[in-house]
């Protein structure tokens, strides 16, 4: 039982993962970010480069991973999003464009394809990351067997919800920010400057997902498309969680990933998801906030 | 344009006629001005791009060596490359489209039994041929589809006696990816698992391209079986293999024996993952023959990547190019129905050894071999057929040597009842 809840707590953790940066630009800032997933892809994407050019391990690549994938936000919202704020269909739209652009830009190589060019490690395939051996196997300790790169995915989960509650929450900036998703105009009217507020957040939240790409591409497969199914459960947790709420995101990952985990060893992994959906669809039906809702005016 | 449209409107009717008057009408234009026209059909974008780009770039490759060296009936052969864009319903358009307008009189093409289905009617009604080249569930019988890619039989018949036998492990575990190719073969598992005194403890499935393997592994762990025989497929494969050793599993004392991890897979989880584990192909990288390190060798300068791994369904769409070359020099037409009938019997030595096409269900007779996987990513051959094994497509549901189900005259429906 102790290792179906072990397992449990990693699916929540995977989920969270991803869900982290998402409730950040979309419940802060009302965008639905369909290019999201190609964050993520993007971050494991250093890590297969980084590992095959710089020679680095994936350690070194979750710093390098969040720079280059909240520059590459900044760069979206900077170019797309930040013409289409309070216009949440629109935004849909266009992030969902710049997501296939995102995913074509790797699997074309930039378009170098083409010329008869070829980027060791980018292209349609699917791409090889090195594991080092600490992360490999399990963790023996007191006659129970712990999966390593699992227990390092709750730790980075665990280190990076830490520090986006303590951004948003004790920090300056997180205070301009919540002030923002409460009320935009009120918080331009007492001066905080919301557009570069915005665009920082947003790529905060790439930021994550960049990181959340280098946790995968340990143990799922690298390719251009793998992203685009994590976006989906993602935003099942934020909306579930109750948008705009970091408490919320962080309990729905948890609740989600704990009934996919039990309800998979009872049964199988394909009713679990069936499950999971149906519990979503519930509650979004009984507390259309989801469970922790702002009061925002 | 208006000439384009009549010539559309004229193929369709014609084509239609061709049903039923055996002659190709389109015989002059198939092979005007000294070349034959052929379709090559495989996704060159979309998820499955990863596996069909190289079945696409080994038809090419056979196609090109076989212009280098004077073509067919001295005339060369030219490929019209569409892209099934991983889209069965683009599969149907594109097949269309080469058999209405280009009048090719074959196209190679497919990976998934998805899009196989999908272009079906279109050959069936146009009386056109398809060459076929994956290893699929078997369940079809066509004249028009040449399959050259391996049917259950020829991936099992070894593999689960052996794993019985030499391995001595006899409690199965058999997961799969949750669509008709797992679970047919999963079938026929089962059956000659307890025609060999085995037993299987549990038949479980994972969504197609899902990758969370905790839950499935940790199941594996406690199931007290010695064996799994896994018909995973796709991008699944790494996370399964990778979870496998970090949930503290490893091949010496439960191995996974699959049947779809190819050489692919391999090199994107790391080696490391998948020493030790065992895989049935007809065809490995490693055969250790001149005939196919040649072949690696002249498909990683046609690819232009020195690290390009072959595998199975690659090779199939090598040598079924120059099987089907085979057919148009014997044939005294280049049309679809002569093709057919002259592809019937054609023999090939193919990198992966003697290949020849069944003339009762037009599929390939071939090698059946067993991998260890090694550290450098590649299989090492410690089980093969002494010679190739007969294709049966039906051999789930009783189908045997002796006892055809699918012969030239088609599908003999009151023995599937049976």
């Amino acid at each position: 039982m102790l290792e179906v809840l072990f397992i449990g707590l990693s699916l929540g953790s995977i989920l969270l993962l991803v869900a982290l940066g998402l409730a950040i630009t979309y419940g802060a800032m009302g965008v639905i970010n369909m290019a999201h997933g190609e964050m993520v892809m993007v971050g494991a994407y250093v890590t297969v480069l980084s590992g095959l050019w710089l020679g680095t391990n994936i350690f070194v690549a979750i710093p390098l991973a969040f720079i280059v994938t909240a520059l590459l936000g900044l760069l979206i919202e900077r170019i797309v999003v930040r013409k289409l704020y309070g216009r949440l269909l629109d935004t849909l739209l266009a992030t969902w464009g710049v997501a296939i652009l995102i995913q074509q830009a790797v699997r074309l190589e930039f378009g170098l394809t083409f010329f008869g060019m070829h980027i060791q490690g980018l292209g349609p395939g699917l791409q090889n990351v090195d594991v080092p051996g600490i992360l490999q196997g399990t963790l023996h300790i007191a006659g129970v067997d712990i999966n390593r790169y699992r227990t390092f995915i709750i730790l980075v989960t665990a280190v990076l919800t830490l520090a986006t509650w303590f951004l948003l929450y004790r920090t300056v900036a997180g205070t301009q920010v919540r002030a923002i998703i409460r009320n935009s105009k009120m918080a331009a009217a007492c001066g905080i400057d919301v557009e570069r507020v915005n665009a920082l957040t947003f790529a905060f939240g790439s930021g994550l997902a960049g990181v959340a790409g280098v946790m995968m591409s340990g143990f799922k497969t690298v390719f251009p498309d793998m992203g685009t199914s994590m976006v989906v459960d993602g935003f099942l947790v934020v909306v579930m969680g109750g948008v705009g709420s970091l408490l919320g995101s962080v309990l729905s990952a948890g609740i989600l990933g704990e009934i996919n985990g039990v309800v998979a060893a009872g049964t199988n992994d394909i009713l679990a998801r069936a499950v999971v959906f149906g519990v979503v669809i519930a509650i979004i039906i009984l507390k259309p906030k989801g469970l922790f809702a702002l009061k925002g005016r | 344009m208006a000439v384009d449209r009549r010539k559309f409107l004229k193929g369709g009717a014609l084509a239609g006629g061709a049903l039923i008057t055996s002659p190709w009408v389109f015989s002059t234009g198939a092979h005007a001005a000294g070349e034959i026209k052929v379709g090559v059909l495989f996704s060159l974008t979309g998820g499955l791009s990863i596996v069909e780009k190289s079945l696409h770039d080994a038809t090419m490759m056979a196609i090109s060596e076989i212009n280098a060296a004077g073509g067919v009936k001295g005339m060369k052969i030219a490929a019209i490359a569409e892209d099934g864009a991983s889209d069965p319903k683009t599969y149907n358009e594109k097949a269309s489209k080469l058999v209405i307008q280009d009048r090719v009189p074959t196209v190679f093409g497919s990976y998934t039994s998805a899009s196989r289905k999908a272009v079906l009617p279109v050959f069936e009604k146009r009386n056109n041929l398809y060459f076929y080249p994956t290893y699929y569930e078997g369940f079809e019988c066509s004249k028009n589809v040449v399959y050259t890619g391996a049917v259950p039989n020829q991936q099992l018949s070894n593999f689960i006696p052996w794993i019985i036998k030499t391995l001595g492990k006899k409690k199965f575990f058999i997961v799969g990816s949750n669509y008709i190719y797992p679970r047919e073969m999963a079938k026929v598992s089962k059956i000659l698992i307890e025609k060999n005194g085995g037993e299987w403890i549990a038949d479980e499935y994972l969504e197609l391209g899902h990758s969370e393997w905790g839950s499935m592994v940790n199941k594996i762990k406690n199931s007290g079986c010695d064996v799994v025989l896994s018909n995973v497929v796709g991008d699944s494969v790494i996370a399964f293999y990778r979870e496998y050793k970090n949930q503290g599993l490893t091949h010496d004392k439960l191995p996974i024996c699959a049947t779809v991890t190819s050489e692919i897979e391999i090199a994107a989880m790391g080696a490391d993952y998948a020493v030790g584990s065992y895989t049935s192909f007809p065809y490995f990288q490693a055969i250790d023959t001149d005939r196919n390190k040649a072949f690696v060798e002249r498909y990683r300068a046609f690819v232009k990547d020195p690290k390009a791994v072959t595998h199975h369904a690659l090779e199939s769409s090598y040598f079924q190019v120059f099987l089907w070359k085979q057919a148009v020099e014997k044939a005294a037409e280049v049309t679809p129905t002569a093709i057919r009938e002259a592809v019937k019997g054609q023999e090939f030595d193919a990198p992966n050894g003697h290949v020849k096409i069944e003339a009762e269900n037009l599929h390939a007779y071939l090698t059946p071999r067993i991998a260890q996987w090694q550290p450098d990513g590649q299989g090492k051959i410690i089980d093969a057929y002494k010679e190739p094994v007969m294709p049966l497509p039906y051999v789930a549901y009783g189908e045997t040597p002796t006892n055809l189900f699918c012969t030239s005259k088609g599908l003999d429906a009151a023995k599937l009842k049976t």
